[in-house]
């Protein structure tokens, strides 16, 4: 226990974080106050742009290492992944907690944010994703109460808890599916708007695999990353395992892409210099095909900065891949309606708030939480 | 019984009654403008603006021709935009609009994203924006008018009626007079149908008209996955409950041996 205890607030990186976060605020004031049109660059052309694309896509994509790992930790009864259960939910959680503050902020009636509870819709897929954001940020603070109910000895409740978690993480997963997929959904309809590199009647599929390649990812950065923070040993055997998953993951997803490339625009397509395909070029070139090829190299396995360098490289390309389908393969359309898009200074700053706070609570709940138990335990 | 709309723009000479008319039948507030090299003024429809003529300049023998394009709302049988609104803010009323009820709209901004013609606008410089779009003058309508913009057109380029009337006189009119009409009607089968619908004597491809839409109905597309969640919901349950059990018991007999 002491050893995490002695991760120090005050650090030169916290103040940072803070100087984000009370940039961020300012920025959300301004926001309610002034609207839209005024703090972001969106326009009629450009309905939606960085908020939706990083911030909310992004921030869900993130969150899929949480019902991966519970499942195979809760449902797979896999024990060897038990020690980063906690890690995983915790980032699950702050993905769903960005996606929310974010759409909060994106959307033009904030304060009507609950109406789809009350008003269904269940042809829209924006329905879909607002009932499944409300259910699944609820499953997520239950699977990760425990944490906070043995901090605070309430041992009583904490019993409770883990009787139902086993029903609780499976409702996760169901969710998770679906919710991965159903924001995939969304673009269905754009059918003639988004560019065909990335439009495809399996895009929800897309979205579920490159998710679970993201989550994959983002769990072992985690992992790599804490371990290097809190100075504890990483867990190699584990790090390793998720590496294989991610082998799995990514060349089914280079599957998938190859097919509907081909069947689609075609190979050439990629290649024709225009700002999609090389945006397309360096997401599957570098989210994908560089990390195969250096996980399927033995020695990449071993090392430790081996495994961070390919977990940057797929968390970058998903979101990427995110940002492609929101904002820059619609961009065409947008343009030859006669608009343009650049995210403002302000939309910047609101995502870099929201990240940064991400950040510090993942370090609060590490510094106040028992969240890597065993870490804790081999020191 | 709902009705609908031909516009023929063969018949439009570009006065821009229709876009005054709806302007003060809604009461939107004007807006300043600038010149920018064609007559279309607004370039855009936005928030204030539900209607405007676009201006198309070609040369035809060494001569300018001029057309003229009514834009507006097209009230699609089976809107894209209904059928991504969350809060069902955007409806297909029976006599034939597609109306907003802004005490239901979240602000998501789909409809802007899934409209095929480009539609819906937001009130961008408002602190809490509503969509804005025709309404076909649902109102109007409900009280036994016909919308602004038809009823001080000079020239009759819009014909007003059911549905079927509509279709048939379009169908009629590219019948008796096929020289001076493109053999195409715009609306009858785009997007899986519009009540409000074009004849042209100019390629609608050269009128900024889109001719990629689909022909099917645009909610089809997503209907195709959100049939199958209550499935996958069930296939996820199934196998994530069918995994405990098996790995469970695997477990205890592990013990046991
Ligand atoms: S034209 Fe666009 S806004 Fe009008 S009914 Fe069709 S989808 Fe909706
Ligand atoms: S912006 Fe309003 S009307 Fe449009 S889809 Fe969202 S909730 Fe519905």
């Amino acid at each position: 226990m002491n050893d995490t205890k002695e991760i120090k607030m005050m650090t030169p990186f916290t103040m940072v974080l803070l100087l984000a976060m009370a940039l961020g605020f300012v920025v959300a004031i301004y926001r309610l106050v002034n609207g839209l049109g005024a703090a972001t660059n969106l326009n009629d052309d450009f309905p939606w742009g960085l908020w939706i694309g990083f911030d909310l896509l992004g921030g869900v994509a993130m969150a899929a290492g949480g019902f991966i790992i519970a499942g195979t930790v809760y449902l797979l009864n896999w024990k060897k992944y038990k020690p980063i259960v906690r890690p995983a939910v915790l980032t699950a959680f702050l993905g769903y907690l960005m996606a929310v503050i974010s759409l909060f902020f994106d959307l033009g009636q904030p304060h009507r944010i609950w109406h789809p509870a009350f008003m269904w819709q269940y042809h829209s897929v924006m329905w879909i994703v607002a009932m499944h954001v409300m259910f699944y940020t609820t499953t997520l603070a239950v699977e990760f109460s425990p944490m906070v109910f043995e901090r605070l000895k309430m041992h009583g409740l904490l019993k409770f808890i883990n009787g139902i978690m086993m029903g609780v993480v499976l409702f996760g997963v169901m969710l998770s599916v679906l919710h991965q997929s159903s924001l995939g959904a969304l673009y269905l309809i754009v059918a003639e708007k988004l560019s065909p590199l990335w439009y495809n009647s399996l895009i929800p599929y897309f979205f579920l695999v490159s998710a679970v390649a993201m989550g994959l990812n983002m769990v072992s950065l985690e992992s790599i990353i804490s371990s290097k923070a809190f100075k504890h040993k990483p867990h190699m055997d584990i790090l390793q395992g998720l590496a294989r998953g991610s082998i799995i993951t990514l060349g089914l997803y280079l599957i998938m892409k190859v097919i509907y490339l081909l069947q689609g625009p075609g190979f050439a397509a990629i290649f024709n210099g225009s700002m999609e395909a090389n945006l397309y070029l360096l997401e599957v070139g570098g989210g994908v095909v560089v990390p195969l090829v250096l996980l399927l190299g033995t020695n990449v396995k071993q090392g430790v900065n081996g495994l961070l360098t390919v977990n940057i490289l797929v968390v970058a390309g998903v979101l990427l891949n995110r940002m492609n389908i929101a904002v820059f393969g619609l961009y065409g359309y947008g343009k030859s309606m006669g608009g343009s898009y650049f995210p403002s200074v302000m939309e910047f700053l609101l995502t870099l708030a929201i990240v940064a706070l991400g950040i510090f609570l993942f370090k609060v709940a590490a510094k106040y939480l028992a969240l890597f138990p065993e870490a804790e335990m081999q020191t | 019984m709902s009705k609908a709309v031909l516009i023929d723009l063969t018949r439009c000479i570009g006065c821009r009654g229709c876009q005054i008319a709806c302007k003060e039948w809604n009461e939107r507030k004007a807006r300043r403008t600038s010149f920018h090299g064609d007559y279309t003024n607004p370039t855009a429809l936005n928030s204030d603006c539900y209607t405007h003529i676009r201006f198309h300049e070609q040369e035809k023998n060494g001569v300018p021709v001029w057309s003229f394009v009514k834009n507006q709302c097209l009230h699609c049988k089976e809107p894209a935009c209904v059928s991504v609104c969350p809060v069902t803010a955007l409806k297909k009323t029976e006599a034939g609009p597609v109306v907003y009820r802004y005490d239901r709209c979240i602000g998501c901004r789909y409809c802007m994203v899934a409209c095929p013609f480009h539609i819906p606008k937001y009130e961008w410089e408002s602190a809490l924006p509503w969509v804005q779009k025709c309404s076909f003058c649902s109102e109007r309508i409900k009280d036994g008018m016909i919308p602004a913009c038809i009823k001080v057109c000079p020239t009759g380029t819009m014909f007003y009626e059911e549905y079927d009337k509509v279709v048939a006189e379009a169908k009629n009119r590219l019948n008796r007079s096929p020289a001076k009409y493109v053999k195409h009607i715009y609306g009858l089968e785009e997007a899986g149908g519009t009540s409000w619908m074009y004849i042209s004597g100019v390629p609608f491809e050269d009128l900024g008209f889109k001719m990629n839409i689909p022909v099917a109905p645009l909610p089809d597309l997503t209907w195709e996955y959100v049939s199958h969640v209550l499935p996958l919901f069930g296939i996820t349950f199934v196998a994530g409950l069918g995994a405990w059990v098996i790995t469970r018991r695997h477990a205890n007999m592990n013990k046991e041996g």
